[in-house]
């Protein structure tokens, strides 16, 4: 129908100051009434401190068929990652 | 369920050599316990099912607010009101989370909305039936959530990603639904005789719609076999039945109640309760339209949709003039 309200994403930054996450989303005529309906519908408990929302239509993705290209890359890289070291116990921690 | 006797459109379950690559491809995911996300490849028989089920499901909390919302303004303590109004509320936001998952699958809200009102979608034939006194507030949290959590629990592993995501966030709130009924239930238990007896009446009246929750049996539900095949069903319908009998008894012997069923017995051989089945044709009476409720919940979801058409309107388009102000600012 042509009067349908648009689609917002919703993210939301819990109690302890981690990254806004996404959580949802929902319809709302506008920015302020999304976030006023993202009260109701994602923090009924106290679930956040802060909302952001994002209309759905100016969120781009990648696509699911780039997964292996996109991603696959950082598969051999372990030496990103710390346990790829010997460090004797002498040494200490580190 | 919330969705009962849902269609897959399909025959059976075909057998893997029988599948096309993709749909091989895509139920090796499936049985690897990956998620399927909405832009993935997916078989049309699986969309339109998801759609159909999680439709329903949204209907359900949706249309499930009318009979509880029948009794807040009548609640007998402020208290009591304002746990009533939370519940219903959470019904609500149960129903959003839902819509938007059905959406993420092609379908629109408004869609799905019209096809509610046509009769072309359902919703659980439990809410066709009428909450007369206090008392079912607490039979229904006690067992129409009860009922709800035993099957919303197990979808949380479901294999569509947005419907599971959604039944973490409903699981986390359905425990208290339940418990508020429970704790009505015990307050009426042990108020006066006359109280006791409006208990008593409310699990009479409630226990078989209860038990037709979970559709109809497993030799006669079609459906049950691709479904759970693509992991949107996670158990049978008499088992979770089953289930839910099992953990309700004793919570009624607490009570001091009586389920009214003189063949209720305990299986010492099989470690369930044996218990009488629901009358099946009643079931398909209310889910054609004719329980002892359907017209008037259906009237009360279009009634509510025409009346707040002008208002819905009318935040729309003060939305696109203050963008168009923005614009021209
Ligand atoms: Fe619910
Ligand atoms: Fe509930």
């Amino acid at each position: 129908m042509a009067n349908e309200w648009p689609l917002w994403e919703i993210f939301i930054r819990g109690q302890h100051g981690l990254n806004h996450r996404h959580v949802g989303s929902l319809h709302a005529p506008d920015a302020e009434m999304a976030i006023n309906n993202a009260r109701d519908v994602y923090t009924r408990r106290k679930e956040g401190v802060s909302i952001w929302v994002a209309r759905s239509t100016e969120i781009t993705a990648s696509t699911p068929s780039d997964k292996g290209p996109m991603f696959d890359p950082a598969e051999d890289k372990i030496y990103r990652h710390p346990t790829f070291y010997n460090i004797p116990d002498e040494v200490g921690n580190m | 369920m919330y969705a009962q006797n849902v269609s897959t459109g399909t025959q059976g379950v075909r057998d893997a050599d029988e599948l096309s690559p993709e749909e091989a491809a895509f139920q090796a995911r499936i049985d690897g316990n990956i998620k399927i996300e909405p832009k993935d490849w997916m078989p049309a028989a699986y969309r339109k099912t998801l759609i159909r089920q999680i439709g329903q499901h949204a209907h359900s909390e949706i249309v499930g607010q009318l009979p509880e919302g029948n009794w807040v303004t009548r609640a007998p303590t402020l208290e009591r009101k304002a746990i009533l109004l939370a519940k219903v509320q959470d019904e609500a936001g149960h129903g959003l989370y839902l819509y938007c998952a059905a959406e993420t699958l092609g379908i629109s809200r408004d869609e799905l909305m019209n096809k509610l009102h046509s009769g072309e979608m359902k919703y659980s034939s439990i809410f066709n039936y009428p909450t007369l006194t206090w008392a079912d507030m607490g039979a229904v949290g006690w067992l129409v959530d009860g009922a709800a959590i035993m099957n919303q629990v197990p979808l949380q592993r479901t294999s569509f990603g947005p419907y599971a995501r959604a039944m973490v966030r409903i699981c986390k709130e359905e425990s208290f639904h339940q418990r508020q009924g429970y704790s009505i239930m015990m307050s009426m238990v042990s108020g006066t005789p006359a109280q006791k007896e409006m208990a008593q009446d409310a699990l009479n009246r409630f226990w078989y719609p209860a038990l037709m929750m979970f559709g109809p049996s497993d030799k006669d539900s079609v459906h049950s076999d691709q479904s759970m095949a693509w992991k949107i069903k996670m158990n049978t319908n008499d088992e979770l039945r089953q289930r839910f009998v099992n953990e309700t008894v004793p919570q009624a012997h607490y009570l001091g109640l009586t389920i009214p069923d003189d063949d209720l017995v305990w299986n010492e051989e099989t470690g369930n309760y044996d218990f009488s089945q629901p009358d099946w044709e009643e079931f398909k009476a209310v889910l054609k339209g004719n329980g002892p409720c359907n017209r008037e919940r259906l009237g009360a979801r279009i009634k509510a949709w025409e009346g707040g058409e002008w208002f819905r309107d009318g935040l729309a388009a003060y939305a696109e003039k203050a963008a168009k102000r923005r614009v021209a600012a």
